[in-house]
């Protein structure tokens, strides 16, 4: 009985190809896009995993120097003989041909157990290790190394991408950093008796382990993005296999009441349907992973430049094949196509056995549900708005997104079926009152796959809003910072001073870039020590400010934060920010900071030079009417490699490719979810199609040629293509809002203005309505070719 | 004559070849006649009406219609025939489900470009169809919905009504009830009928009767 039960359920896929090929592509494609985001996080998170095992990053306690970057090696000497078990590091860029490696030189013989370096020294000859000059790295990373480095390279797939090890002393060698170290790891076996780190050490603070490495926390907000744009295209392709599976039911109707008629228990029916089902979604949900496959190959080496731009963590441009992600793939699938069923199966578990067999119900049942939509529709716009005045943190953000969405695709039929009817009213002729009235009848047909148009092109202009508003805001933000013309990196500079006395008669203006990383308002960030002169003055451009902002800042009685410490320490102006040790000032000024994933303040160069006189200016900026003069100066006169200077127009060149990539991700993904929708739209049409012969014969019997009712029909597609595209915009713009006033705020802590795009949402509009011409062209078409006698099959059927 | 269809031939393509359908049918129809064509299932009565209608095309043969030979038109022609001459009533209403029952009979006259209210409104009445002006073919029943479809084709005052099986559907009574309003209906605007029916019963209520076998006239 199952088998015969299972070959007559399987005949109505043979018999309707293109429902089967919707299905089968709607829940792959939407596999493929959640599982290729999927393949992208797995990947991007086991390498930060892998670089911050390399030094027990987040499971080891460490050293690090209270100012500056590096400390004197003799710290090390001095904390073992004090009794501490630590184990230099040093760390760096290594520059190797053309590209750009972390060199971690470590000291073999104390390097902690639980670190990776340790693992991979277990399998390495440590006297050849020590004595040959010897680097050991990945097998990317080595084959860079080959052909830049004399040295010899051991290869060891577990050290993470991007990341060399090295002996201490080879590594300072090559980082040209004799006698420093970067830090000090600390083993988690510890003597009972050790002197206190302040009186051995006392410009060295201990870092807590954490359990979490901070690149992988910084970084999770992108992979939320990722991951939230990831579900949204499974969501798209999720309602295009929804309305494949409900239509098919319904076509299936008769058949089940023959099959029950003739002794098939119901339950039993629902179970075989269930496991049909699961074995299409498994079939689709394999087709998806390989498509998301590909998917995350192509879109890895963006996301990988992305997070090194962004973070300053390495990914590996190449992709593994991690359980983690295929799993979540297929179960996607089949959780999908279950969900997308549920309401077929129940409505199915609840038919009378002499229910009438006509697949119309399947637009009736729409009509009946209509309130319940429309009623569902209400309460997640109104649970959005909710949210968005009560909610708080990163989660309410994207609960307020999912309810627009929801809430916007339910709304959707309702808004269309009302403007639908309004033409109707409103039209005089025959043709466009049928035309009109009959729209409205395939608008349930047709309904799921505008749905998912919408909610790819609200998800375009959201996300198209959000990011030309970031482009624009984060340009104007790179005038305003970037107003030097030349730019100093003094790192190779021994005596500082004397640069900056060479440059006092050279330069109209010096802002030496003071900084210490700390903690402020016990939050890890930036301090800054400013020379305030006329470039700050008059390019700076404040979120909030007192009227004499500058002035109390230069005269040591204020500080300006960024965005980011006001928001995530609830600090206004007026409230008083502890800068340093015995330094508490009140807040000034607030600035904006893109691209900043930490807290900044900024205080005069003198209190910061008495609060860190230890700190020297690492960079200058320079203000100059004659940049190429002054640089020739730096070469010739005081000797500084010409590498050391970068002029401003290459740092914007450089910020704004940075910026461009990190979009570029996010954009690809749009697109994708936008061809998706585009898909859904002509598979419901060929779908509806064959359906659609039925209302159609009888018009063409009284005289409309079939060459009008195609143009009719692509008319039509593309009516509804615009209303969709011009409700899609005022849904988009909200979701801009929402991303950029809430989702924004919370993963990066700044706000951005919100700008309008007219000509870019008005291309968005005439790109899907060419979508939807192509879509509709090929039904269309089909049916003004179509033979009359297949016309004349619905009346033949009558009999 | 209104109708003049001369040595017809339709063959369908089938597994083992053309498959012919009609072979060599000739009758005449006058406007005002009325001309029941009976046959078993397959005899090529439905094929014929199409034919006459414009709806398919012939192997061989000559249909005038009118004074218009229906063959030699397009398409182009042969749906502007059926917009202005050709009334068609079908055994499955065909009616338009997004459009009310006024739209519906108004329908094919508005699409003929003479819609004549008055006349519309006199056959809603005859039809007993008043009180459903406002409701949708869905909520009617199987002979409300045929009296809809009645009331289109002869709204649209055309000089030939083809009906196909028109009350094949319904139930004896009802059946009776709606071919008799039918007929009278047609009968009042002097239009020719012709009328496939498997009935002898309501073939017997036609002026002419023609029985097609095998794709040939008896």
């Amino acid at each position: 009985m199952t088998a015969a039960t299972l070959g007559a359920l399987a005949s109505h896929w043979m018999r309707n190809r293109v429902q089967f090929l919707t299905l089968v592509v709607g829940l792959a494609l939407a596999t493929a896009l959640w599982s290729g985001v999927q393949a992208i996080n797995a990947e991007a998170r086991a390498s930060y995993d892998a670089a911050a095992a390399a030094l027990g990053e987040g499971r080891l306690d460490q050293l690090v120097p209270a100012n500056g970057e590096t400390m004197p090696q003799e710290r090390f000497i001095a904390l073992r003989r004090a009794g501490w078990l630590v184990s230099p590091v040093v760390e760096g860029r290594l520059r190797a041909g053309t590209s750009t490696l972390r060199l971690v030189g470590i000291e073999p013989l104390t390097v902690p157990v639980g670190a990776a370096a340790s693992a991979a020294l277990a399998n390495t000859d440590l006297a050849g290790f020590l004595e040959a000059d010897t680097l050991m790295a990945g097998p990317e990373a080595a084959d860079v190394l080959r052909g830049a480095l004399p040295n010899p390279v051991i290869v060891d797939a577990s050290i993470a991408s991007g990341t060399v090890i090295a002996d201490i002393g080879v590594a300072q060698e090559l980082l040209d950093r004799g006698g420093r170290i970067s830090r000090l790891v600390v083993s988690p076996v510890q003597p009972l008796r050790q002197r206190p780190l302040a009186e051995v050490a006392p410009d060295v603070v201990l870092q807590r382990a954490d359990g979490a490495s901070d690149v992988g926390r910084l970084t999770d907000s992108f992979h939320l993005n990722l991951t939230a744009f990831g579900f949204l295209s499974f969501a798209v392709g999720i309602f295009i296999v929804h309305g494949a599976i409900g239509l098919a039911f319904e076509q299936r109707r008769g058949m089940v009441r023959t099959l029950r008629a003739l002794g098939i228990p119901l339950d039993r029916l629902i179970v075989l349907m269930i496991l049909e089902l699961v074995v299409l979604a498994l079939l689709a949900g394999g087709i998806g992973i390989l498509l998301g496959y590909l998917v995350a190959a192509v879109l890895l080496p963006d996301v990988a430049a992305t997070i090194r731009g962004l973070y300053g963590a390495d990914v590996a441009g190449t992709l593994q094949i991690r359980p983690v992600w295929w799993l979540s793939g297929l179960a996607m699938a089949v959780g999908g196509a279950l969900v997308a069923a549920a309401s077929a199966l129940w409505r199915l578990s609840r038919m009378p056995i002499l229910a009438s067999a006509g697949g119309r119900a399947w637009a009736v049942a729409s009509g009946r549900g209509r309130s319940i939509q429309a009623a569902a529709a209400l309460f997640l716009l109104a649970a959005a708005g909710g949210l968005a005045v009560m909610g708080a943190g990163l989660v309410a953000g994207f609960a307020i997104l999912a309810c627009l969405f929801l809430g916007g695709a339910l709304a959707l039929p309702l808004c269309l079926a009302v403007i639908l009817k309004t033409g109707q009213d409103r039209s005089s002729g025959v043709l466009p009152q049928w035309f009109w009235a009959d729209s409205r009848q395939q608008l349930p047909g047709l309904s799921l796959a505008l749905m998912a148009l919408l909610l790819a092109m609200a998800a375009n202009v959201g996300v198209s809003t959000m990011v030309s508003s970031f482009r624009l805001t984060f340009t104007g933000f790179l005038d305003q910072r970037l107003s030097a013309e030349l730019y100093v990196d003094a790192a190779g500079v021994d005596d500082r001073a004397a640069l900056e006395r060479f440059l006092d008669t050279r330069a109209d203006e010096i802002q030496p870039i003071l900084s210490v990383e700390t903690e402020l308002a016990g939050l890890p960030a930036e301090l800054y020590g400013a020379r305030i002169g006329r470039t700050y003055r008059e390019n700076w451009r404040f979120l909030a400010a007192e009227a004499d902002v500058w002035d109390r800042v230069a005269d040591g009685e204020a500080v300006i934060v960024n965005e980011q410490l006001s928001r995530r320490a609830g600090l206004g102006l007026g409230d008083r920010l502890a800068a340093a040790p015995g330094l508490a000032l009140p807040i000034a000024g607030i600035v904006g900071d893109y691209g900043n994933p930490i807290g900044q303040a900024i205080v005069s160069e003198t209190l910061f030079r008495q609060a860190y006189p230890a700190v020297s200016a690492a960079r200058f900026g320079l203000r100059t009417d004659n940049p190429e003069a002054l640089r020739r100066a730096l070469v010739d006169e005081f000797g500084l490699p010409s590498s050391s200077i970068i002029d401003q127009a290459a740092i914007k060149r450089f910020s704004l490719s940075v910026f461009e990539r990190t979009f570029s991700v996010t954009e690809a993904l749009n697109v994708l979810t936008l061809a998706v929708a585009a898909f859904s739209i002509l598979m419901s049409l060929l779908t509806l199609a064959a359906m659609r012969l039925p209302q159609l014969a009888p018009v063409w019997a009284m005289g409309v040629t079939q060459r009008r009712l195609a143009g009719l029909e692509v008319l039509r597609t593309v009516l509804l293509a615009l209303l969709t595209a011009v409700l899609a915009i005022p849904l988009g713009l909200l979701l801009a809002w929402v991303l950029l006033a809430v989702v924004n705020v919370e993963a990066f802590g700044w706000r951005l203005p919100m700008f309008l795009f007219p000509l870019e949402y008005g291309r968005l509009i005439l790109l899907t309505l060419a979508a939807a011409l192509l879509a509709a062209s090929w039904p269309a078409w089909r049916l003004s070719r179509m033979a009359p006698a297949s016309l004349l099959k619905v009346f033949a059927h009558e009999r | 004559m209104l109708l003049e269809i001369d040595d017809i031939t339709k063959s369908y393509p089938g597994p083992d070849g053309p498959v012919p359908v009609l072979r060599g049918v000739t009758l005449a129809l006058g406007l005002g006649e009325s001309l029941a064509l009976t046959g078993e299932s397959g005899s090529g009565k439905s094929t014929l009406l199409h034919l006459v209608a414009g709806l398919d095309g012939a192997d061989s043969g000559r249909i005038l219609l009118d004074g218009a030979d229906v063959t030699a038109l397009d398409d182009r022609g042969r749906a502007a025939l059926r917009r202005t001459k050709v009334g068609i009533v079908f055994q499955q209403f065909n009616l338009i489900p997004s459009l009310d029952i006024a739209a519906n009979i108004a329908f094919q006259a508005r699409l003929g470009g003479a819609p004549d209210a008055e006349r519309t409104a006199g056959l809603t009445k005859a039809l007993g169809l008043e009180p459903h002006l406002r409701k949708y073919p869905e909520q009617l029943s199987g002979g409300q919905q045929q009296r809809v479809a009645i009331a289109r084709t002869l709204a649209a005052s055309p000089r030939l009504i083809l009906a196909d099986e028109p009350t094949g559907n319904l139930d004896e009574k009802t059946s009776d009830e709606v071919m008799d309003q039918f007929l009278a209906l047609v009968a009042e605007t002097g239009a020719a009928l012709l009328m496939v029916t498997h009935s002898p019963r309501l073939a017997a209520k036609l002026g002419r009767h023609a029985h097609l076998s095998q794709g040939r006239l008896a």
